[in-house]
């Protein structure tokens, strides 16, 4: 384990835990370790980023983090209940108030850019209500608003194949706005974008943090972005949390025992950040 | 040879000498002897047996009777797949491996949800391992001569069928939308409107409509055994050798056909 490695650095005094990690570890069915004795503890409004190597365990925490994948040892706690004790009803209740942005946004090609944005609250809608949207949307104004923050609101009516993969990435983060989680949960979610785009998408994501006061946890390729938006990194490799620490804290040396070895980020140069950022852009 | 022989080259060809192998003797077994259609005598006696299906009759009694029998054998057909269609979809629903909400995680169910799959399965296996010509010969029996008994055979052989090629169509979509959707507290409905349904729809409705095509087709059969409409007819012109009746039949199946394939094709442009 490397320095600091559950949560200091963070005060958490009487504030609600949105995720607790103990002792977890994942080996998935083919034998492989994904993960090892990750403790993590975020509060309630907090903001992560998880960085790291390719590999190196960020996708399944961030899995194990949204209830979609059991661990098989350790802890989970999500917003105050443990997911895998739950019944069928309460866990689906529990899913409802986590959102989560993929690497690749899973929306269907041919729904219309307003209902995939809707989507977001099928875990709130009435099963009526729902249906009935599929001929009318139910809540324009909503998904407009979600959409206009990231500035695709011209784009409502349009189908999604029609989109680009960025503006499908912008649509997959309006859906996330509009589902108002407590729980926000980002795994990658702008490894394949420009620059702008990238600033807008964290940007937002971190606003409706603020606004709303749901936890945000987010992996990240590309460093400076973490260190800019995140005031708490949290560093993975091999499956453990290698460090865990305020954002003004984490040394060019900590990222390049981080990224070491690395084949696709190569070897930070020892000038630190900026060059361990530009290798790690790179990878896309 | 190349220095990167293909891996997969032997497996390919172990396979494809096998089939052939394994084909032989089923053609064998089957009395597969197509150039026995060619020989004189043979082809002479189909040639009588068709030259009497010309012309094909215009009497007006008769093209009166007919368009009855056809509309009686759409109303089958129609009514037989929307049953079977009610049928199909809860089933292809449970199915759906990609609709599972307990496959998440694994969660608590994980054990009972393969099972409850397996049960669907097998009810959808009996429903149409059993020939609709066979259940509506049983259901004639209680409900006597008519389309009700073509209907109700319709339906219990193609809800089998609509099942089983449904749960498979929206396994072999994209599965990713779904999945966010049920990892976002969506229930399995939901999932599958919001989902499944925008990739897989085309698909869907042009096996439905494929489906609804035979049984137009099924309901001929299934008329030789007494439910009615076109085949029924048809069954009385051939047992009174009345040859221009039944080509006027077959061209009206001929049409039938050529109608549902355009209204697929028709379909499928608007949900394109």
């Amino acid at each position: 384990m490397g320095p600091g490695s559950s949560s200091d650095g963070v005060e958490q005094g009487s504030v609600t835990v949105a995720l607790l990690l103990s002792g977890v570890g994942v080996v998935h069915p083919g034998g492989r370790r994904a993960l090892e004795s990750v403790d993590l503890s975020v509060a309630a409004g907090e903001r992560i980023a998880l960085i790291g190597p390719s590999g190196a365990g960020k996708t399944t925490l961030l899995r194990v983090a949204g209830a979609s994948l059991r661990p098989t040892e350790g802890r989970v706690e999500l917003l105050g209940a443990g997911p895998w004790g739950l019944g069928a009803g309460a866990l689906r209740r529990l899913r409802a108030r986590i959102g989560a942005v993929h690497q690749a946004p899973p929306l269907p090609p041919r729904q219309r850019v307003v209902t995939a944005v809707l989507a977001g609250r099928l875990g709130q809608w009435t099963v009526g209500r729902a249906l009935w949207s599929l001929v009318h949307p139910a809540d324009t104004e909503g998904a407009h608003d979600a959409l206009d923050q990231l500035g695709l609101a011209d784009r409502l009516f349009d189908r999604c194949d029609r989109l680009s993969g960025g503006q499908l990435q912008r649509v997959a983060v309006a859906r996330v706005l509009y589902q108002r989680p407590d729980l926000l949960l980002a795994d990658e979610p702008v490894s394949s974008l420009d620059r702008a785009t990238s600033e807008l998408l964290v940007s937002r994501l971190v606003a409706q943090s603020e606004s709303t006061g749901a936890a945000l946890v987010a992996s990240l390729h590309a460093v400076d972005l973490a260190l800019k938006w995140f005031p708490r990194v949290v560093g993975v490799r091999a499956g453990r949390v290698v460090f865990d620490l305020p954002a003004g804290d984490v040394t060019p040396a900590l990222l390049q025992a981080l990224y070491e070895g690395d084949a696709v980020a190569a070897v930070p140069a020892p000038d630190g950040v900026a060059a361990a950022t530009a290798a790690a852009m790179m990878c896309r | 040879m190349t220095r990167w022989p293909d891996p997969d080259a032997r497996r390919r060809g172990t396979l494809a000498v096998l089939a052939v192998v394994a084909a032989w003797p089923l053609l064998v077994l089957a009395e597969f002897k197509p150039w026995q259609l060619f020989d004189g005598g043979n082809l002479a006696v189909m040639g009588g047996f068709l030259a009497g299906f010309l012309p094909p009759s215009t009497d007006p009694a008769f093209l009166s009777l007919l368009g009855r029998a056809t509309l009686e054998t759409l109303a089958m057909a129609t009514a037989g797949t929307a049953l079977a269609w009610v049928i199909a979809v809860p089933f292809a629903l449970v199915m759906a491996r990609s609709l599972s909400v307990s496959r998440i995680g694994p969660a608590r169910g994980a054990v009972a949800g393969p099972v409850v799959r397996g049960l669907a399965r097998g009810v959808m296996m009996a429903l149409r391992a059993i020939p609709e010509v066979v259940w509506a010969l049983v259901i004639v029996r209680a409900l006597g001569l008519g389309p009700a008994a073509g209907v109700l055979a319709l339906a219990i052989t193609y809800g089998g069928m609509l099942g089983k090629v449904y749960a498979e169509i929206l396994e072999s979509v994209d599965a990713r939308p779904a999945r966010a959707l049920l990892e976002a507290g969506s229930s399995r409905c939901m999932a599958f409107a919001y989902g499944l349904l925008p990739g897989a729809a085309p698909e869907l409705v042009s096996y439905t409509v494929y489906r609804w095509e035979c049984a137009v087709r099924a309901s001929v059969v299934m008329g030789f055994v007494g439910a009615g409409g076109l085949g029924q007819l048809m069954d009385q012109s051939m047992k009174m050798l009345n040859g221009g009746e039944a080509s006027m039949i077959l061209a009206t199946f001929l049409l039938l056909v050529l109608l549902a394939d355009g209204f697929s094709a028709g379909l499928r442009r608007v949900l394109a």
